[in-house]
């Protein structure tokens, strides 16, 4: 069971949902339905899964019915078709007491504009959502310092809202979010209202808190890079359909259709895309016991003139160039020891490609991909780098 | 007479209203006159400098010395005109009528503010209340209510409700969506959103239309004065007819005094001050 299940969703303005569902399901456009019926189709079809613990992106223009489908997930907007089950209880047919709990206890909500409230101060605003709870002030106020703490803004209590900065503001608004304790946050292009500098940081910051509180996240945006930076995966919506859902990785590197192609095209794929996308399996290996004889041998049938060498258990302990194993041969020496390389250049599967730029700069060899318990995953060859970065598939 | 028999039309319904609603006139009847005689009470029974005192304190600590100054200055002139009876017979009328005004038309407001329909209709109704020479509905208002202070209050409210409603409607509309969201989003009623948040927020709008309302209630003074609602607008009716230019002259000062006293008051009531939390 996922976090949330979202299956077959449908928003529809106007008079005649039920006859524009029907037109929507022969299979007609936005456009012939408005024609036909004069309502609006915001959300064609949606239905996705948010895993527990995942940044998940919705990301589209304007008009493309990303907002619609956040604020179906909380019936701030009452859907018209299709079901949206958080832990396994289906929200859309929740009666009005189990709607406000859902509200008050599941999910919070971060907006746009920040959604304050311009009467009250700091800490009354975080603590609006304790409030509703139904929390006494005493109870309520360790909290909601706990959360203005934890977004760095302590000492701010007493303030109004706009005598804070836009990213200040921003800040409350996910403290009061935070301070609920609810696990699913819900943000509205939470960023977009910010200077690309504050809006960089709090992306920043935003990751950094995620990785100690575990939220499940659901982010909308319509900055692709902003998108690919916090999703775990991402939804790209186009006329309120899904046009595809995948990781980042996936997008970029087989985006589903021309529009998301068009989308994709001018991102900056090497702080995207990460060593593990592109690295290749090595084509062999030897241990360290194996003879010269052997390792000459395999540097033939692959073509290359150096060969990695991992112990038993798969971990990286070096490289043999096809000089020094000659010379080896030649002196009659059975183990590798002897010509084993072990400063190499070496990089973790997520590093992204603009660091492994560098890297590869300084050495002829190929890099190795170890992870973090020194197990050799891949390597990343010059050639392979340049062809990513120019974005070509492989 | 036009050929829809307009003007007939509503002879009879009045007609109609005056027989079968006597029963409900003569209620607000004397709701409303007990409501101006306790005011009347509450301001001519203490001494006249209790009251300019109380009203001094209230300007300084509402708009500023020198609002507090200048009430002061005008509530000692009124008293040596000798109209001081008169000008807080109209101070209770006024503010009789304005609380009416209040009660009846925020409600109606908020109201509109939640429904398109609601506010559509109304639109029409305030437009025909402000809009509509008030000396057509004094008759009416003398025929359900007979002469006196009563219908006095009765003609004032409908004059000077509409911004009321307005002003509340519009202070409502005007709270940003995200805020009312974001209310929502964290689990509020209707209940809880309105009086948490909505309302909290359109207090400044909400107040310029108490203000709006108090003063058209005072711009009914002599209107009202002609069906006996007495006060202030009694002397300037008597300044007319008697041509007794004086009087009529000091009365209109004596309105003007309690208007940019009643004027300041509750416009500073609407500006932000130092927030208590």
């Amino acid at each position: 069971m996922e976090k949330i299940e979202v299956r077959g969703l449908r928003k529809i303005y106007g008079g005649n949902p039920e006859r524009a569902i029907a037109l929507l399901e022969k299979g007609q456009s936005k456009q012939q339905i408005l024609e036909e019926t004069g309502c609006t189709v915001a959300i064609q079809e949606a239905s996705f899964d948010v895993k527990a613990g995942e940044i998940f992106v919705i990301m589209g223009l304007s008009g493309s019915g990303k907002s619609t489908v956040l604020r179906c997930l909380n019936r701030l907007i009452e859907p018209s078709a299709g079901s949206v089950h958080v832990d396994g209880v289906d929200v859309t047919r929740a009666d009005r007491a189990g709607l406000l709990d859902v509200r008050r206890r599941k999910m919070a909500m971060v907006f746009q504009n920040f959604g304050l409230l311009p009467h009250r101060s700091i800490i009354r605003n975080v603590e609006y959502g304790l409030e509703m709870q139904g929390l006494e002030r005493r109870e309520s106020r360790p909290k909601a310092m706990q959360a203005l703490e934890l977004v760095g803004l302590k000492g701010y209590e007493e303030k109004l809202p706009r005598e804070l900065s836009g990213g200040m503001q921003q800040r409350v608004g996910l403290a009061r979010a935070i301070a609920t304790d609810a696990e699913i946050l819900l943000m509205d292009e939470a960023f977009s209202a910010l200077d690309p500098l504050i809006r960089r940081q709090m992306q920043d910051e935003l990751l950094e808190l995620q990785s100690r509180m575990n939220k499940t996240i659901v982010f909308i945006t319509h900055d692709l890079d902003e998108a690919l930076k916090l999703g775990g995966r991402i939804v790209i919506m186009k006329d309120g359909c899904i046009a595809q859902l995948g990781t980042p990785e996936e997008i970029l590197r087989s985006p589903a259709d021309d529009y998301v192609r068009a989308f994709v095209e001018h991102v900056d794929r090497t702080k995207v895309l990460t060593a593990r996308a592109i690295m290749r399996r090595p084509e062999s290996v030897v241990h360290p016991k194996d003879g010269p004889a052997l390792a000459v041998k395999r540097m033939r049938e692959s073509g290359t003139s150096t060969l990695f060498v991992t112990n038993q258990a798969r971990k990286l302990v070096g490289l043999v160039r096809i000089e020094d194993t000659l010379r080896l041969m030649a002196e009659n020496k059975h183990s590798l020891e002897g010509a084993l390389v072990t400063d190499l250049p070496t990089t973790s599967p997520d590093t992204p490609l603009a660091k492994l730029v560098a890297v590869a700069a300084t050495t002829q060899i190929p890099i190795a991909v170890v992870a973090e318990d020194q197990s050799f995953l891949g390597i990343v060859s010059r050639a392979t780098l340049l062809a990513s970065i120019a974005g070509e598939q492989h | 007479m036009s050929t829809l028999k307009i003007g007939e039309g509503f002879e009879e319904l009045i007609d109609w209203l005056g027989t079968r609603g006597a029963p409900v006139f003569d209620a607000i009847r004397s709701v409303l006159t007990a409501c101006i005689n306790g005011l009347e009470s509450a301001l001519l029974l203490p001494p006249s400098y209790a009251i300019i005192t109380v009203l001094m304190v209230l300007a300084w600590r509402l708009s500023g010395l020198g609002t507090a100054v200048f009430t002061a200055l005008g509530m000692l002139l009124i008293q040596d005109m000798g109209l001081w009876k008169a000008t807080m017979e109209t101070l209770a009328l006024v503010l009789c009528s304005a609380m009416v005004a209040l009660v009846l038309g925020i409600p109606l407001g908020i109201w509109a503010a939640y429904s398109r329909v609601v506010e559509r209709v109304l639109r029409p109704a305030l437009d025909l209340m402000q809009t509509m020479p008030a000396f057509v509905y004094l008759i009416p208002a003398v025929l359900f209510f007979r002469l006196g202070k009563v219908p006095g209050v009765v003609a004032t409210v409908i004059f000077a409700m509409p911004p009321a409603v307005r002003l509340t409607n519009l202070g409502i509309r005007q709270v940003p969506t995200e805020v009312v969201e974001a209310a929502i989003a964290f689990g509020a009623t209707p209940r809880q959103t309105l009086l948490n948040v909505q309302l909290p927020i359109a207090v400044p709008t909400l107040l310029a239309g108490v203000n709006q309302t108090i003063m058209l209630s005072l711009s009914m003074v002599v209107i009202s004065a002609m069906i006996g609602a007495g006060g202030l607008g009694e002397q300037v009716l008597k300044g007319i007819t008697q041509l007794r230019i004086g009087l009529g002259f000091e009365s209109g000062i004596a309105v003007v005094i309690l208007a940019i006293v009643l004027d300041r008051l509750t416009h500073a009531l609407g500006k932000p001050r130092a927030r208590s939390s």
